[in-house]
């Protein structure tokens, strides 16, 4: 642990922006064209930082006749993210395509299922009434992180239950589809146009496992899983990701009713969870952090137990289909 | 308390001691420290707890110290019930001095 309390201050995420795009696009044509030996790359595009972003470096580093946008909103997508993901393609001049998968989730059962497991808990909830998950402030109390179903009716009433397991479990498994799909199609693109597909995630998505396995967690190459959400942002300026992008309050886009990532996942601030994160990382006390995120000692503390508790509850999300022995013959070529 | 303790320990070990996992826990350990329950894990044995001794769980009563071991379980449903009693022999005393 470092002892001196000055060493940590909110500017230690600061990157020096021309010179990590410089690295990642060498990074992005040796692991793209080298590596996998395709010839360019397929990413989602959500009108979100992290997959504008990828987008954008994927389009400096391949150049943008190689990059393939994929549009995909659903019922429960916001206007906005079909309008600003449309932004960013035009002011990178790479093709794209619009896929509704709306239908196909509909086809699925995905809304009907996730209202039959919210009625589990809320009996009257149906058509016109819209919700998204929560979690409590984790960081104000040592409460565990159990998830409430926030629901509006059509007559705009609000209610708040926690969830049984089996009502948790079946909401995340029917939403869950909508992320397996956009994957599914996303790779329809890669295999037609001989592409990669660019995963998206940020550093605090990829190590706290804010993904859907076998959904947006999969991909062939995950160019900015190594950046901090801070840095993120710091690349997107540097790169011209358009303002209205870089104003965007992050949003997890996929419940009806409007939901921040810390409201379903983190419970912490994006900003201060990046800073707890970067400090746990690199063995800073909680209490030079503290200072510089505004939070006691004990609170940082809490929020390092968090992110460990986390890293462990989340390892299964990043383990590969598990052998009972090594295939040499595929182990050997890796 | 003791017929408590069992039952929590009996539910523990079913639902979340693996086969290859030591089964030897204390019911002292930390369910946290020793990784046998995460969130999850915590809201099925609520769930267990709400339905096997008939007690509703608030939100602020979702902490470490009432959960986080066999102990503390069996301590915080105790606690629950002595309470139940107090307050029931309490509406029996009110509605004595109502009649």
């Amino acid at each position: 642990m470092k002892s001196t309390l000055s060493s940590f201050t909110s500017n230690v995420l600061d990157i020096d922006a021309p010179a990590v795009a410089a690295e990642l696009e060498q990074a992005i044509r040796e692991i793209v064209l080298g590596r996998l030996r395709r010839k360019g790359a397929v990413v989602g595009l959500s009108g979100g930082i992290d997959s504008s972003v990828t987008a954008a470096i994927c389009a400096r580093a391949l150049g943008k006749e190689r990059v393939f946008g994929v549009m995909m909103p659903e019922s429960d997508s916001s206007d906005d993210s079909l309008d600003l993901a449309r932004l960013l393609a035009d002011v990178l001049g790479i093709k794209t395509t619009v896929e509704n998968i709306a239908p196909t989730l509909e086809a699925l059962g995905c809304y009907q299922r996730r209202d039959d497991a919210i009625r589990k808990v809320i009996p009257q909830y149906g058509k016109g009434w819209k919700s998204k998950i929560v979690l409590p402030n984790l960081v104000e109390n040592s409460q565990y992180a159990l998830f409430s179903i926030v629901a509006q009716s059509p007559a705009g009433e609000m209610k708040r239950v926690r969830l049984s397991a089996e009502a948790y479990l079946g909401v995340v498994a029917a939403t869950n589809f909508k992320q397996r799909i956009r994957k599914t199609m996303e790779y329809y693109h890669a295999d037609r146009l001989y592409c990669a597909v660019a995963g998206t995630p940020n550093r605090l998505e990829y190590a706290q496992g804010f993904f859907v396995k076998n959904g947006d967690g999969s991909a062939d190459f995950k160019p900015i899983a190594h950046l901090y959400k801070t840095q993120v942002y710091q690349l997107g300026r540097y790169l011209g990701v358009p303002e209205e992008i870089l104003r965007r309050p992050p949003t997890t886009d996929t419940y009806s009713l409007e939901q921040s990532q810390e409201e379903f996942y983190f419970a912490v601030p994006l900003q201060t969870l990046d800073l707890c994160l970067y400090g746990k990382n690199n063995g800073v006390a909680p209490e030079e952090v503290a200072v510089s995120v505004g939070l006691s000692p004990e609170k940082v503390q809490r929020v390092y137990a968090m992110i460990d508790s986390k890293l462990h509850a989340t390892r299964y999300l990043h383990l590969p289909p598990q052998l009972v022995e090594p295939i040499e013959e595929v182990s050997a070529i890796h | 308390m003791h017929q408590i303790e069992q039952e929590v320990r009996q539910f523990v070990i079913e639902n979340f001691v693996f086969e290859s996992d030591n089964r030897g826990f204390s019911n002292d350990d930390s369910f946290f420290d020793t990784g046998l329950l995460d969130s999850m894990g915590v809201l099925t044995l609520v769930e267990f707890v709400k339905e096997k001794y008939g007690i509703s769980i608030e939100d602020d009563e979702l902490l470490p110290e009432n959960w986080d071991s066999v102990n503390r379980i069996a301590a915080f449903v105790q606690a629950r019930r002595t309470q139940a009693m107090a307050d029931q022999g309490s509406l029996a005393e009110i509605a004595q001095n109502l009649s």
